[in-house]
């Protein structure tokens, strides 16, 4: 059972969050400029890293966003910040 | 017969409580505080079951969860419990014990004779061969020949584990020298300890070993230790394993109890010391897996707790000054005892003691029970052979936390890496053997201050034993399942080399005591076959749980209605009241159907009551979702597939919330109570997940200060009233007037007014098709609500409908609901819904979706509606094909029913380029039959929307 | 390749088993290959037996960072079958079930294909109607489905949870006479032992650490044991395959999951086929051993670490006791994970990706084991060929720019 601290509620078990994306990524918009290989990148395609990660998770909860660095083999958590209105 | 009873020694049975209990139907008798295993080494049976493949004699080996011998059957006030280690309960009076895998009973079991044809049944065999014919031809006859015990179709244990969380400074696992010493060096400190022990009571080899400590009995220095925990504000948890290490520092432990359920624990430490012991390896000899040859340090456990010896003439075999005081304890107990140490300098042996040094034990005689044993040619008396292959540390629940070993010479075992996990490993559990390293260790490990606690005793040492490929005959290495050294070298031969390969070919190591006895011997082996050392060969990896436990543990008390418990209506009481049959929908349980008989029937009749005058339902479950503030407008434009933006207060707009890749995730209404204030209209079960869209985009793309999200779902009632009569009960509800002007509350609108001291709101939308009007009152005033509509209902012959009828209702009007009537590809296009997509220039939600090559396609599946040929209700879930050519999926019905108001069946189904065959006939597919349908659109009941407003 | 049968068996054991040769060789790396395999798991080993039986190329490396079979080929719950609902899907895993219904005699190596049957259970008349839509889809497809009522439901699992108090009763649901199980093992060891009779290279303990790409064509590929040449590559390595593609500068639509499984303490046979129950979302089957092996849904957080957490535990394992009160008498005796390459479709990606001669063979996510006959086969045709076979065509990675996803959990309301 992992432990994450929500900026919100503070540290929460992991069965109350969800993992919302890979962060950093930008929603590109017109849809009319923006081509179906653009489109299918921005909706699917991740790097799945192993080791340093930099997500957007939710604590279900509350629903709260915010970004989380944490590695993906140790499951060691290095950050947390709130997402509010950042994109990226 | 060769066990027998000590005449005083046995410090944990009360010889005044004689137990009677059978074992394969045979009476026996022990004492209060025997375990199966005491008692039946005391009463001289040595065959308690048969190995898994050639079901060779097996006898008892050791003393807890590493035994893979002992394994039974345990019958109790009626049910039995398979697999029962006999190492590890309490003998209870009337115990019925039944060994496991044979037949009829474990001494004259008949599939013994398999072992003649061992030679050709090696390791991984099952490979090679039963491919004529196909496997399934041999599967049954092999799977009834495997298994252990028998499963008690009768017997279901009661969910009634409770799992409960703890906290503390300190985790100490394990209650054994090292760990009290951990324990009361840290709890003098003032530190919060929680020390954890698999056994009854704390002292781990104490136990069995005994030992004076800073002066005094063992025992006091125990008192001492749990007198400054529990003073210190910790606690004692014995007779409870700690089955698992798991992320971020969580620990979870099973907790036994007498006459009470048991305890799941889930707990967190500030820091944890590691102080499991090891376990005690066997040695490897022709015949080594006979009954009568046991673990050296079991021997001792059950002389000192049980009073319990194995045989009269006993040889040790050893390599380690571990076993001194054990052949000691022995020789004082009235035994003859050879000690054959493999050492050529060993340490002096204790009085009474035959002691052969420089001697290699490498067989043993016997056909079901040891009769001799052979040291080189030396052909030795005994009736009990015992031995000691060195220790094995505990590190499972080091390495489940991530830590690392290290091949350590002096101990002759991998040990923990200091560092690489969050747990400190002290004592035996770290390599350091003998009451003085561990109380030493333990002292520091729990950060303990001057010296450490002193004993008389010296450090242990040892010398290597491993098995020896070049000697004759048989070497078990994994009793239970039948591996041996040459099934060890097979796999070598055949290049299943890597530790994970040899037990997965071998099956070594897979037995119920995980490996406990089997693993090192194993590796030993494969390195040796290989010319590797042991690190070069690797070691397999630790996952819990640290020992075999119930499943009802883990699964605690979430069964039956615990589990996914579905979702009440304020008002289920009145609902039953009124004859309600209740069903789970979207996660609610709500009323299927009123009233008794069949409830096809009874479904009919309250949808044609509706359509005749008027129904009146609960619709609580639907998802309300309020969101507020200046910037709700533009960020409902954004998380809607139309624009809401548009809307004037007090009015009503139907829609989609979309997912980004343009499928259609919900529909609903959307009421602007005010220029800031919405209400947001969800199907009951995507209320969270609408929410969360939402939220994603307000806290993501827009700014969060400029609007507020809300789910208030649970804290109103909403009752609607649908039917060509619906204004007139709400007439006769002497409700406000306003809402029965068409003026004021015209269809597709919201009225926020007072009622009875409280606010109502009321909605003109429809999810029939007739006139309906949908009530909410805050939850508190549920009832009022509903006996005032009640009262009026009975005056204009109103019916109370359920969720069926609504459904049929519904379809009528080829109203979707979604997830039934959509798909995972289904976009609004798909649902005649085109117009926002053509016209729409903002950017909204799936937006982009909506235009990929796929989504652009004509021949789309598209909702539309069936008409049957034959007046046949039609199946849903069947599927629509070609009327000729090839026979393919064209789409399937996903809703279908009979309509009472028109008086024949009607059906929505997807369908490939489904609105341009409108009015043209498909072939119907059902599970081998085909017949025809002719599509039609999809609202089939008042498709000129007239009685809205009739 | 010494013939495995009764006859050798036996008289290899009059002869103390001395003839016995490795099961494959031990191969070093070559400097160059025709083609080269990344992944020796069960996908990657039935690619490289399939090009050399069914195109000719034999100068083929498997390259494997551990051991053969120890990633998700030696971590799953051993079910085959191919009860699907998209036609895409029922071609594809049909061709797998064919395949291992061959398997055993064709390799020489017993894989253990029991096909006992496999059950998905329903429980309210909205699952059932999606069985329905399910056996239909089946049927149209000539796959053996069949749409089964209570009755049936409890002769093939009796001992499903019938009290009063059940939170989900057995309505029936879809039967599918021909899945079953098979020996994960023996399907790694089976292709790799017949691979190597054939002349690949199974070389295990050598981990890739770069792709060599030349003029935008793949030139061979790193590894901590030096440099191979080779113009064509082909990914199979699940969850580690992000990684890979990373390494030519390709993003793949793949979360990383760990999926748990659990092995009971064995008893004597007490369920006969595979079943899934939608209610609880646990599956469950008995091993020959008599084993309850048995699973359930992800663990919640991405990840790549082998090990599960106790969340996802206690709902499995709550699940498989509400399905069958009786197993809570059992003990868990193991339980492990393996880290699943999790695609928003839940369907696998299979087909050419960045420079020219590099093939992906992932994204099988919680169900690679039932697949890597066909996966093997479809890799193996396009690496021989360079183009697709028609029936991975449609799994090609450009189905995301073209929105054409085949989503079984979306299409037919059950998650596989």
């Amino acid at each position: 059972m992992q432990v994450f601290t929500c900026p919100f509620c503070g540290p929460r078990d992991e069965t109350e969050f969800h993992f919302a994306a890979e962060a950093g990524k930008k929603r590109p918009i017109p849809a009319e400029a923006v081509t179906d290989d653009e489109w299918a990148d921005y909706l699917y395609m991740n790097s799945a890293p192993r080791g340093a990660a930099r997500e957007v998770w939710l604590h279900v909860t509350c629903g709260e966003f915010f970004l989380m660095m944490r590695n993906t083999v140790t499951r060691e958590v290095a950050e947390i910040t709130p997402l509010r209105g950042r994109t990226g | 017969m060769t066990g027998w009873r000590h005449d005083s020694l046995g410090r944990q049975i009360d010889r005044s409580a004689p137990l009677p209990f059978t074992f394969d139907g045979k009476p026996l008798s022990g004492f209060s505080g025997d375990t199966p295993a005491s008692a039946l080494l005391a009463s001289g049976i040595r065959v308690l079951g048969r190995s898994f493949k050639y079901h060779r004699p097996r006898g008892l080996w050791g003393m807890g969860g590493e035994e893979p011998n002992a394994i039974f059957d345990v019958t109790e006030n009626g049910h039995t419990t398979p697999n029962v280690r006999a190492t590890t309960l309490l003998l209870r009076e009337g115990m019925e014990l039944r060994s496991v895998n044979t037949a009829p009973d474990a001494a004259r079991d008949r599939m013994g004779v398999l072992d003649l044809f061992n030679r050709f049944l090696p390791g991984g065999f099952y490979y090679k061969t039963f491919m004529a014919f196909g496997w399934m031809r041999w599967e049954p006859m092999i799977r009834r020949m495997a298994g252990l015990g028998r499963l008690d179709p009768g017997h279901c244990p009661p969910a009634d584990i409770p799992p409960v969380n703890g906290r503390c400074d300190l985790l100490v696992i394990g209650a054994g020298p090292a760990g009290l010493a951990a324990a009361r060096a840290a709890a003098r400190n003032g530190r919060e300890v929680w020390l954890i022990d698999e056994a009854a009571e704390p002292g781990g080899s104490l136990r069995w070993r005994g030992g004076d400590i800073d002066g005094g009995n063992w025992r006091e220095f125990a008192r001492d230790t749990i007198e400054a925990v529990t003073a210190a504000g910790g606690r004692l948890l014995t007779s409870t394993t700690l089955w698992g290490a798991f992320d971020h520092g969580l620990f979870a432990a099973w907790e036994r109890r007498d006459g009470r359920p048991d305890r799941h624990w889930r707990i967190r430490a500030c820091e944890t010391v590691l102080a499991a012991g090891a376990i005690e390896r066997p040695l490897w000899f022709a015949n080594n897996d006979l009954p009568g040859i046991m673990s050296a340090e079991a021997a001792l456990h059950y002389l000192s707790l049980h009073g319990a010896i194995a045989g009269r003439r006993i040889l040790l075999a050893t390599g380690n000054d571990g076993s001194y005081p054990i052949a000691d304890a022995l020789a004082q107990a009235g035994c003859a005892v050879i000690l054959a140490d493999a050492r050529t300098d060993p340490p002096t042996a204790p009085e009474g003691v035959e002691h052969l040094p420089a001697a290699r034990l490498t067989g043993a005689n016997g056909r079901n029970s040891v009769s001799g044993a052979l040291i080189g040619d030396r052909a030795i008396e005994a009736d009990t052979i015992l031995v000691s292959g060195g220790y094995t540390p505990s590190v499972h629940l080091h390495c489940q936390a991530g830590g690392k070993l290290d091949w350590n010479t002096a101990s002759d075992s991998l040990v923990p890496r200091p560092g690489s996990s969050v747990l400190r490993v002290a004592g035996a559990a770290n390599g350091g053997f003998g009451l003085a390293r561990a109380l030493a260790e333990g002292h520091a490990a729990g950060g303990g201050a001057g010296p450490a606690p002193r004993v008389a005793v010296g450090d242990w040492q040892l010398t290597p034993m491993r098995p020896d490929p070049t000697l004759r005959g048989r070497q078990w290495i994994d009793p239970q399942n039948d591996v041996t050294l040459k099934d060890v070298r097979l796999a070598a031969q055949e290049g299943y080399r890597s530790v994970e390969h040899l037990k997965r070919y071998t099956t070594l190591g897979m037995a119920t005591d995980q490996g406990r006895s089997a693993n090192f011997a194993g590796l030993a082996a494969m390195a040796a076959l290989t010319g590797r050392t042991i690190p070069e060969t690797g070691t397999t990896t630790y996952r819990p749980p640290f020992s075999p436990l119930p499943l009802s543990v883990i699964g605690g008390p979430r069964r039956g209605a615990l589990f996914n418990p579905p979702k009440r209506l304020p008002l289920e009481a009145a609902h039953k009241e009124e004859g309600a049959t209740f069903r789970e929908y979207g996660g609610w349980l709500r009323p299927a159907a009123y009233g008794h008989g069949d409830e096809t029937e009874l479904v009919q009749q309250e949808a044609l009551a509706a359509r005749k005058t008027v129904g009146l339902y609960d619709a609580s479950p639907l998802g309300k979702i309020e969101v507020i503030g200046p910037g709700a407008a533009e960020l409902l434009d954004y998380c809607n597939y139309l624009r809401i933006s548009t809307l004037r207060p007090g009015r009503a707009r139907y829609g989609f919330v979309l997912s980004e890749t343009g499928i259609v995730h919900d529909d609903g209404v959307v009421l602007r109570l005010a220029e800031d204030r919405f209400i947001v209209s969800a199907s009951s079960s995507h209320a969270a997940s609408v929410r969360m869209i939402m939220e994603e985009a307000r806290q993501d793309i827009f700014d969060p200060a400029k609007s507020f999200i809300h789910d208030v779902t649970a804290g109103f009632v909403t009752l609607t009233v649908t039917g060509p009569k619906s204004r007139d009960l709400l007439r006769a509800a002497e409700l406000p007037e306003i809402l029965c002007d068409d003026g004021s509350l015209p269809h597709m609108s919201v009225i926020e007014t007072r009622w009875n001291g409280h606010g109502l709101r009321v909605a003109r939308v429809s999810f029939t098709g007739d006139r309906s009007y949908e009530l909410t009152v805050p939850a508190r005033h549920a009832s009022a609500l509903r006996d005032t509509l009640e009262t009026a209902r009975q005056k204009v012959s109103g019916h109370w409908i359920g969720m069926e009828a609504v459904m049929i209702l519904r379809a009528e009007k080829g109203f979707i609901l979604v997830g039934k009537d959509t798909d995972g590809l289904t976009m609004p296009h798909d649902l005649g819904w085109g117009g926002p997509r053509v016209k729409r220039k903002d950017e909204y939600l799936g937006r982009r979706s909506l235009f990929t090559p796929e989504a652009r396609r004509k021949d789309r599946r598209q909702l539309v509606g069936l008409e049957t040929t034959d007046g046949k209700t039609l199946p849903t879930g069947a599927h629509l094909v070609p009327v000729d050519g090839k026979r393919r999926s064209l789409g399937f019905v996903t809703s279908s029913c009979f309509s009472p108001v028109l008086g024949r069946p009607i059906a929505l189904a997807l369908v490939e380029g489904g609105r341009e065959r409108i009015g043209t006939e498909l072939g119907l597919f059902h599970l081998g039959e085909t017949g025809r349908v002719r599509i039609c659109g999809s609202c089939a009941f008042d498709p000129e929307w007239e009685r809205l407003h009739a | 390749m010494k013939r495995y049968s009764a006859f050798s068996l036996v008289t290899e054991g009059l002869r103390g088993h001395r003839g016995w040769r490795p099961a494959w060789r031990k191969a070093d790396p070559q400097p160059g290959y025709d083609a080269v395999i990344v992944g020796g798991g069960g996908h990657g080993l039935a690619t490289a037996y399939y090009l050399a039986r069914n195109h000719g190329i034999r100068r083929v490396a498997v390259l494997e960072k551990g051991w053969i079979g120890g990633g998700n080929t030696g971590r799953n719950t051993t079910a085959v079958r191919s009860n699907y609902f998209y036609p895409e899907s029922v071609a594809l895993y049909d061709l797998a079930l064919r395949l291992y219904e061959g398997l055993s005699r064709e390799l020489n190596y017993n894989v253990m294909l029991s096909q006992r049957g496999m059950l998905i259970a329903a429980h309210t008349p909205a699952q059932m109607e999606i069985c329905t839509r399910i056996a239909n889809a089946m049927q149209l497809n000539g796959v053996d489905g069949e749409l089964i009522g209570a009755e049936k439901a409890l002769k093939l699992a009796p001992l499903l949870n019938r009290t009063a108090d059940a939170r989900y009763n057995c309505m029936g649901g879809v039967w599918q006479p021909r899945g079953g199980v098979a020996r994960h093992d023996a399907v790694a060891w089976g292709y790799a032992r017949a691979a190597s009779d054939m002349g690949v290279d199974i070389i295990e303990n050598c981990t890739v650490t770069g792709l060599l790409i030349e003029g935008g064509k793949i030139a061979g590929v790193d590894t901590d044991r030096g440099a191979i040449r080779t113009d064509r590559v082909g990914l199979a390595a699940a969850g580690a395959t992000p990684g890979l593609a990373a390494m030519a500068g390709i993003r793949l639509p793949i979360h990383t999951y760990a999926l748990q499984a659990f092995v009971s303490e064995p008893v004597k046979p007490i369920l006969d086929t595979v079943l899934l129950y939608l209610g609880t979302g646990t599956y469950v089957s008995q091993s020959d051993k008599g084993e309850l092996v048995f699973g359930g849904g992800l663990d919640r957080v991405p990840t790549h670490g082998q090990n599960g957490n106790l969340p996802a535990q206690e709902t499995v394992i709550s699940g498989l006791l509400e399905m069958f009160p009786a197993f809570a008498q059992l003990r868990l005796l193991r339980q492990w994970a393996g880290v699943v390459d999790v695609v928003p479709d839940s369907s696998p990606v299979i087909g050419p990706a960045g420079p020219e001669g590099l093939f992906l063979n992932c994204g099988w996510g919680t169900g690679g084991f039932k697949a890597i006959p066909a996966g093997g086969w479809l890799l193996a045709h396009l690496l021989a060929t360079g183009s697709h076979h028609e029936i991975s065509r449609p799994f090609d990675l450009d189905r995301f720019a073209r929105g054409r996803l085949i989503d079984e959990a979306a299409g037919s309301g059950i998650a596989h």
